[in-house]
């Protein structure tokens, strides 16, 4: 038998690869999850992607490493975030209850430290004192350049140079946290070239540097490794949950660029088979146009920066650019995880479009008070459609993944807030603060 | 023992195709290391591209990769970024590449194709090494595409008898490089350095060190690439590879004229010095 008939290699793109087998399905680790997964990688990187899972593995059952990263998530980062029930949003969604697990109010403004302060950890247990990472709307960059702050580690965060002029503020507070932020300028100049930099980077110094990889997505064991440290959102909220309703939730709605705050809500209620799941995905224009960041539904199976997934491909596999009013989700491809579960079944996916996640953005403000990023709003949008179907005796849980203060500006245009003369001026401020520098000192 | 074409077979390539696992031997024969030249398809066209490898196969190629244009290339520095960038630009297209794989082999010389491995995974592996070996290829070379995940293409390349080459770095530990040396057909693609393509000042000081390892996991041919872009260091490579692989180079003489046929006629003369630095070793 050759390695071909290997049923971890090679599933046929499109195919449901396996059923449920006797493992849980919280217990997958991959490197592949069903057909999806996996490394397509340089052989440079293997003998660090190695050393990532080896020392994973052992930190994850080191009390120390649990313990440590425990204290910082009480100390440091206010673990555990809240649940926020919200009747007034929830009115117009014909009865059902809305409950959101507040990750937006989490040290620097999303789930995003959650997986940070894993890694940064887990960076120093293996010696090494250079951390780099990928950006698109900032958030993963910020809590990067924030944990190696704290821990007193070399930082350097690519950012698509499209993305560096749309959240001028994010490039402004990495850099005031003393981390380099290093504008990308190849191919289409937004996340995905970022990871395509940070690669470049990485393969060159891999000895003294650890990648912080910043989604699900990416060669094993990354996908696995940031599930790890983001599953307590879903550990707490199913928690919170019970004690706050007496039993689960009928659904839990998260946004999915990469995945990472949707399998980290996910995760702990996989073995929970009448909670129902639910990613939305960036719709964009809307799927229709072809401008869009909806991987899963409107994207196929292919290869894309380590792993296999689903991907918006052309028919000769060159990536499509992705297109989405919100930074963080305007990525064309997904998490091998992600994949799997919609494939299987066991979660699905659906895009929400720019007009209607703005719409829910604006509900979030008037009716709660509370300014959501513009990717958990797609969840929120997301959230009333399954509210309605699911009729006033739900309930339904939302991961709120960030807080909207890094969208005031784009929203602002959106809704018309500001006049022209305002845009003009603000225009000209960011062009001339434009990260032409691309040092991280002498702010 | 050593073949210089495939055997006949109705599912395999054309016959008489040229492997570069025959091109280093008759190169070691000769008592030098073997020139392995990398270009780009559609790069600044597809015509022109095609006419650059067949004038590095006359200024003393042995063997030509052509490389299949990619969106993501991240093993590549900005000066293979470029031009793939510009080729995608252009329309480059699988089918581009197969046209050109046929073009040069016509020439007589092994053509290797270098693709990263969405757009062989997208085009159907089968299907891809059908129309490779139809095409007269002699293989891949597949830098993001390591042994253990190569299951399909390993099928598919024994089927239509193709070398495959696979990479190994210096970071590579004795058990990756010999399951390397197991897989690979060909050759064994030893990257000089920890790093992406592009001119270098000096050949990494542990590429040597990486040839004895990978030959001593069992690998047959060692060819030395990244980072070799002078006749100097083709020689100082040429003294413990079995090939000197070169490509931005190659890349950079296209990319630094506007004027197609003086690149071309550039491209050949880079061959011949690279070509003369080979034989001085």
């Amino acid at each position: 038998m050759t390695a071909y008939d290997e049923p971890t290699v090679d599933v046929p793109a499109g195919e449901v690869p396996v059923s449920f087998g006797p493992t849980p399905l919280a217990g997958e680790r991959g490197p592949y999850f069903g057909a999806f997964g996996g490394r397509f990688v340089p052989e440079a990187l293997v003998a660090a992607l190695d050393e990532i899972d080896a020392a994973h593995r052992s930190a994850m059952s080191d009390p120390a490493f649990v313990e440590e990263l425990a204290e910082l998530h009480r100390t440091y980062s206010g673990r555990p975030s809240i649940i926020t029930e919200v009747p007034r949003f929830a009115a117009h969604a014909g009865g059902a209850r809305i409950l959101l697990k507040r990750e937006d109010l989490n040290h620097t403004g999303s789930h995003k430290i959650n997986n940070v302060l894993g890694q940064a950890l887990l960076t120093k247990r293996m010696g090494k004192k250079r951390v780099i990472a990928e950006t698109g709307a900032g958030q993963h960059g910020v809590a990067t350049a924030t944990a190696a702050a704290l821990m007193g580690l070399e930082c350097v965060v690519y950012m698509g140079e499209e993305d560096t002029r749309r959240q001028a503020l994010n490039v402004a507070r990495m850099r005031l946290l003393g981390a380099t932020v290093v504008p990308v300028t190849a191919g289409s100049r937004t996340l995905k070239d970022a990871v395509n930099e940070a690669f470049r980077d990485w393969v060159a110094s891999v000895d003294t540097t650890h990648y912080v990889f910043g989604t699900v997505a990416g060669p094993h064991p990354f996908p696995v490794l940031v599930r790890d440290y983001q599953r307590i959102i879903g550990v707490e909220a199913r928690e919170q949950v019970q004690q706050l309703i007496g039993r689960l939730p009928d659904a839990v709605c998260a946004c999915v660029g990469g995945g990472s705050n949707a399998i980290g809500i996910f995760h702990a209620f996989l073995e929970d088979a009448d909670v129902r799941l639910f990613g939305f995905e960036a719709g964009g224009d809307g799927v229709e146009t072809g401008r869009h960041a909806s991987s899963i539904t409107g994207g196929s199976p292919g290869v894309f920066q380590g792993a296999r997934s689903f991907v918006l491909q052309d028919e000769d596999g060159q990536t499509v650019e992705s297109h989405s009013i919100s930074a963080g989700l305007d990525y064309p491809g997904v998490g091998p995880e992600h994949s799997w579960l919609g494939d299987s079944g066991r979660a699905t996916y659906r895009p929400v479009t720019d007009s209607e996640a703005m719409d829910a953005f604006k509900l979030l403000c008037r009716t709660e008070g509370i300014i959501p990023a513009i990717e958990s709003a797609h969840a929120l949008h997301g959230a009333l459609g399954v509210a309605r179907e699911l009729g006033p005796d739900a309930v339904v849980l939302v991961n709120l993944s960030g807080r909207g203060d890094k969208d005031v500006d784009t929203a602002a245009r959106w809704f018309d807030l500001v006049s022209d003369e305002d845009l003009v001026a603000s225009e000209v401020e960011r062009v001339s603060d434009a990260p032409e520098d691309t040092e991280g000192s002498g702010w | 023992m050593v073949s210089t074409t495939h055997e006949d077979s109705t599912t395999g390539p054309a016959t008489g195709t040229a492997t570069a696992a025959a091109a280093v031997d008759r190169a070691k024969a000769e008592g030098r290391a073997a020139l392995v030249a990398y270009l780009p398809v559609g790069y600044p066209d597809v015509r022109t591209s095609i006419e650059a490898a067949k004038a590095a196969v006359d200024g003393g190629a042995d063997v030509v990769e052509l490389g299949l244009p990619y969106s993501d290339p991240t093993m590549d520095g900005v000066t293979i970024q470029r031009a793939v960038d510009a080729a995608l630009a252009g329309g480059t297209r699988p089918a581009d590449v197969l046209r050109a794989v046929e073009g040069v082999a016509a020439t007589g010389a092994a053509v290797l194709v270098m693709t990263y491995w969405p757009p062989v995974d997208r085009y159907g592996v089968d299907r891809f090494a059908r129309d490779l070996a139809s095409a007269g290829g002699a293989g891949l070379i597949t830098p993001d595409l390591i042994p253990d995940e190569a299951g399909a293409w390993i099928g598919a390349s024994d089927a239509q008898d193709l070398e495959r080459v696979f990479l190994v770095a210096p970071s590579s530990t004795d058990a990756r490089l010999a399951l390397t040396a197991e897989r690979s057909r060909g050759f064994v693609y030893a990257a000089s350095l920890m790093g992406i393509t592009g001119a270098r000042a000096t050949v990494g000081a542990g590429a040597r060190q990486l040839v004895e390892r990978t030959r001593a996991a069992g690998a047959e041919r060692v060819c030395v690439g990244l980072g070799v872009s002078t006749p100097e260091q083709a020689t100082e490579v040429a003294g413990y590879a079995d090939g000197v692989i070169v490509g931005s180079a190659f890349v950079s003489r296209l990319l630094d004229t506007d004027d197609t046929a003086s690149g071309v006629r550039a491209v050949g003369r880079l061959a011949a010095e690279l070509s003369a630095g080979i034989r001085s070793a």
